[in-house]
């Protein structure tokens, strides 16, 4: 099942090196994360050292290597939310789930991380929960949006 | 749609175009930008379409999604046409009396139109906002006017002609020394002059060349390229194509953050319409000339926008830079010369060969010519993109357009340039904008960034915060970036959380001095600018941290306590329940005391505490007063 996906994406694209980042990305976009079987496959399909692929995939933030929860918040850490309060949401967020940024819950329900400006500033403090933007936040509102995804 | 072949059909098909359609058809305009789509205005369109459905109207109404205004924070914004009746911040709620009111009844809703934030006039019209009035959208006014994912849009506003122009009434010298007179400079940062760049490519030996559109904007707090290229990614393939023809490559690259989605989806459709269109691909407009592009998606990682490390992530490998004693511009993908410009430069192109170099340079100062947008963030009232000649003030961009700064708070400093610019206090408000000047003021104009500040933002956290970013973001090949950073942070970690020591100062102007001289790249060699100039302009405020334990803006959490004053609280209980720790303790009629031990000072108490009794009061740099008697803290309510 998994590896027909997996084929099924790296059929989209021409057979050289060059694809790679794109084809990491595709991956990432459909199962959230980036297994050892994906990466074993790509290597076999395009002839790229496991080494070299486990080097891009872990120099990358758009891409992991730990499987991620079923709902993904990004706390906007750009400037514009930075000064008007984004660390006491991230602060609150992990106070909240009881995990740190970059960590997955006990019940793999969310995965906290934080992002370098979305280019929404006008909205700030910005936070993301899989598609869904949820602007000017507070620490008093963090608890009433997480529910939303409970 | 058939495909263009020469510039004759070009013009035939945009009279076409021009002739189905009629300017004083009403026309409802709704922003679907980022900033208005997180803003629910999808959720609008489609009770716009379903209302016009429902009255009948949908062939006398036209409806059309457009890309960014650029004033952000009053989106959604409506504008209904051919008047131009602007509404702002419209909700779901609103479209049915839109549609009864202002379309069937041509009646303007009062309330949803701009007030002016001191006098409380009201503003009927888009460009009679003064957001917008002291603005001058060159490049980037095109956006509201047009659906980015129609081209027909784009060609019915002239897109295009400046193409056509290019490959049949000039040769590719010509097409470089128009930009070259017109003094473009890059807008991405460095204000390298465009028409040199492209000059050293055209001439640089091997075969293919290449161009690249760099949309990897990564500073943190600018977003005017992402707006450019989901508003209207036309514009920017059309200066993309006139650049290859002029350098004399066959293949393009657009390289564009996967953070931006809705860039990444509207600059796939416009390649697809332009390709059928015969605007790109083989023999374009019949010219003879071939030209292809190819979009890849930045993974997150900032350093990828400097230009070698770009290029080496489109060969699919790391994008981390490596020394350039040989510019990218001679020996970029592949090895190939590469032609790298920002969205922002490539937008800029087809104006200039369209309009003229003349006309160009009759925009802006001595040394920075034409246009520059800005993205103006922060605390200031009008959060949005901003365009403007080059030369205009500081304070005209933030008081002016910006309105200055909210809830009465006094101005501070601007931040400009990202993470390699510099902080510029309140005395420079009066500076003119440019590339140079703010070089002098030992910022720089980057990509466009401009982060504005009031007394309620710590400098020494915010050069903290840079560090912070850049650090994560370091690639790490090199030494002095990547120690260098690690020791900056460590020290102002220890600055912002009372730990600093005398020398501090001293021992971060040591290593930003060996950072700027010795690192590998631009990340390496700018880092410092955000410490240096806060401490340069701003000294006093890291000694009160570093001497007094006290910051003076009240942000660093390790240096303030929150305390509640017993002759302001009314024991309305409210910052009691909301207290995520239990701190606070006090009952109805009960003042209310923080438990200093307890307290994670997480500011909850201090929003929460209602702006009539504003009880609640941060303190620094000296001891919270003792909690007063029992027997005092029983409220005498006049019941």
């Amino acid at each position: 099942m998994e590896l027909t996906k997996i084929n099924t994406i790296i059929d989209k694209y021409p057979q050289k090196q060059s694809v790679l980042i794109q084809l990491l990305l595709d991956i990432q976009g459909e199962f959230n994360w980036i297994s050892q079987d994906a990466i074993q496959r790509i290597s076999e399909r395009l002839g790229i050292p496991v080494s070299q692929i486990y080097r891009v995939a872990s120099f990358y933030k758009a891409m992991s290597l730990t499987p991620r929860g079923k709902h993904v918040i990004n706390v906007c850490m750009g400037t514009a939310c930075h000064v008007r309060g984004a660390t006491r949401i991230i602060n609150k967020l992990e106070e909240s789930l009881g995990i740190k940024t970059g960590e997955t819950t006990e019940d793999r329900n969310f995965t906290l991380e934080r992002v370098n400006c979305l280019g929404c500033c006008a909205l700030g403090p910005v936070m993301v929960v899989d598609k869904d933007y949820h602007g000017k936040m507070t620490p008093a509102k963090v608890e009433a949006v997480l529910k939303e995804y409970n | 749609m058939a495909r263009i072949n020469s510039p004759k059909e070009l013009e035939e098909l945009r009279q076409k175009i021009l002739s189905q359609r009629d300017p004083n058809k009403p026309c409802i305009t709704l922003c679907s930008g980022t900033a208005c789509h997180a803003s629910g205005s999808e959720n609008i369109a489609a009770i716009f379409l379903q209302e016009l459905e429902k009255e009948g109207l949908k062939a006398d109404v036209d409806f059309r999604r457009t890309g960014c205004h650029g004033f952000c924070e009053r989106g959604p914004i409506v504008v209904i046409y051919p008047e131009e009746i602007c509404y702002l911040q419209v909700q779901p709620e609103d479209v049915p009396e839109i549609i009864s009111q202002t379309i069937k009844e041509k009646k303007v809703i009062d309330r949803l139109l701009y007030a002016d934030p001191t006098t409380g006039e009201k503003v009927t019209y888009e460009p009679e906002i003064p957001f917008y009035k002291n603005q001058k959208q060159v490049v980037f006014g095109t956006n509201r006017r047009i659906d980015p994912t129609s081209i027909e849009d784009y060609l019915a506003i002239g897109g295009y002609r400046a193409l056509a122009k290019a490959l049949f009434e000039m040769t590719p010298e010509q097409v470089v020394n128009e930009v070259t007179k017109a003094n473009l400079r890059g807008r991405g940062g460095g204000g390298f002059p465009t028409g040199r760049k492209w000059e050293t490519t055209r001439d640089a030996p091997g075969e293919p060349k290449y161009v690249i559109v760099n949309a990897d904007e990564g500073d943190p707090g600018a977003y005017m390229d992402r707006s450019l290229l989901e508003g209207n990614p036309h514009s920017v393939l059309e200066g993309l194509v006139i650049g290859a023809y002029a350098i004399g490559s066959h293949e393009g690259f657009i390289y564009v953050r996967q953070e931006y989605p809705l860039a990444v989806e509207n600059v796939y459709i416009a390649i697809k319409q332009a390709e059928e269109y015969g605007l790109l691909g083989k023999n374009i407009l019949g010219s003879g000339f071939d030209f292809t592009i190819d979009v890849h998606r930045g993974a997150g990682a900032f350093v990828s926008g400097e230009s070698s490390a770009l290029m080496t992530a489109i060969e699919g490998r790391v994008g981390e830079p490596r020394p350039k004693y040989i510019r990218t511009a001679v020996s970029g993908i592949w090895d190939k010369p590469s032609n790298l410009n920002n969205v922002e430069t490539w937008a800029n192109v087809p104006l200039i060969i369209d309009r003229g170099a003349n006309w160009y340079t009759s925009i802006g100062t001595e040394g920075s010519k034409g246009t520059k947008i800005f993205s103006l963030v922060g605390k200031v009232n009008n959060t949005g993109l901003v365009e403007v000649p080059m030369g205009v003030t500081l304070r005209e961009i933030i008081y002016n357009i910006g309105g200055g700064i909210p809830g009465g708070k006094k101005f501070k400093a601007v931040q400009t340039g990202g993470p390699s610019g510099g902080v510029i206090p309140e005395k420079y408000l009066d500076a003119p904008v440019d590339f140079d000047e703010l070089t002098k003021l030992d910022s720089m104009m980057g990509s466009g960034g401009m982060i504005v500040m009031d007394e309620d933002t710590c400098v020494v956290d915010v050069a903290r915060y840079f560090i912070d970013f850049l650090c994560d973001e370091s690639c790490g090949k090199c030494v002095p970036c990547r120690e260098g950073l690690k020791h900056m942070r460590e020290i102002l970690d220890d600055i912002v959380s009372g730990r600093g020591k005398p020398g501090d100062i001293e021992l971060l102007e040591g290593i930003s001095r060996i950072m700027a001289r010795a690192s590998l790249c631009a990340l390496g060699q700018t880092a410092p600018n955000p410490v240096l100039t806060t401490i340069k302009y701003f000294r006093d405020e890291y000694e009160a941290h570093i001497e007094e334990k006290r910051c003076p803006a009240l942000v660093c959490k390790d240096l303030i306590s929150f305390y509640i004053d017993p002759s302001k609280c009314q024991a309305c209980m409210i910052c009691g329940r909301e207290c995520p720790v239990g701190a606070i303790s006090g009952g109805k009629g009960l003042v209310h005391i923080i438990d200093q031990d307890k307290c994670t000072r997480c500011g909850t108490c201090f929003d929460v505490c209602p702006a009539r009794f504003s009880a609640v009061r941060k303190i620094s740099g000296e001891p919270v007063p003792e909690a007063i008697p029992e027997a005092e803290r029983v409220l005498a309510r006049g019941k």
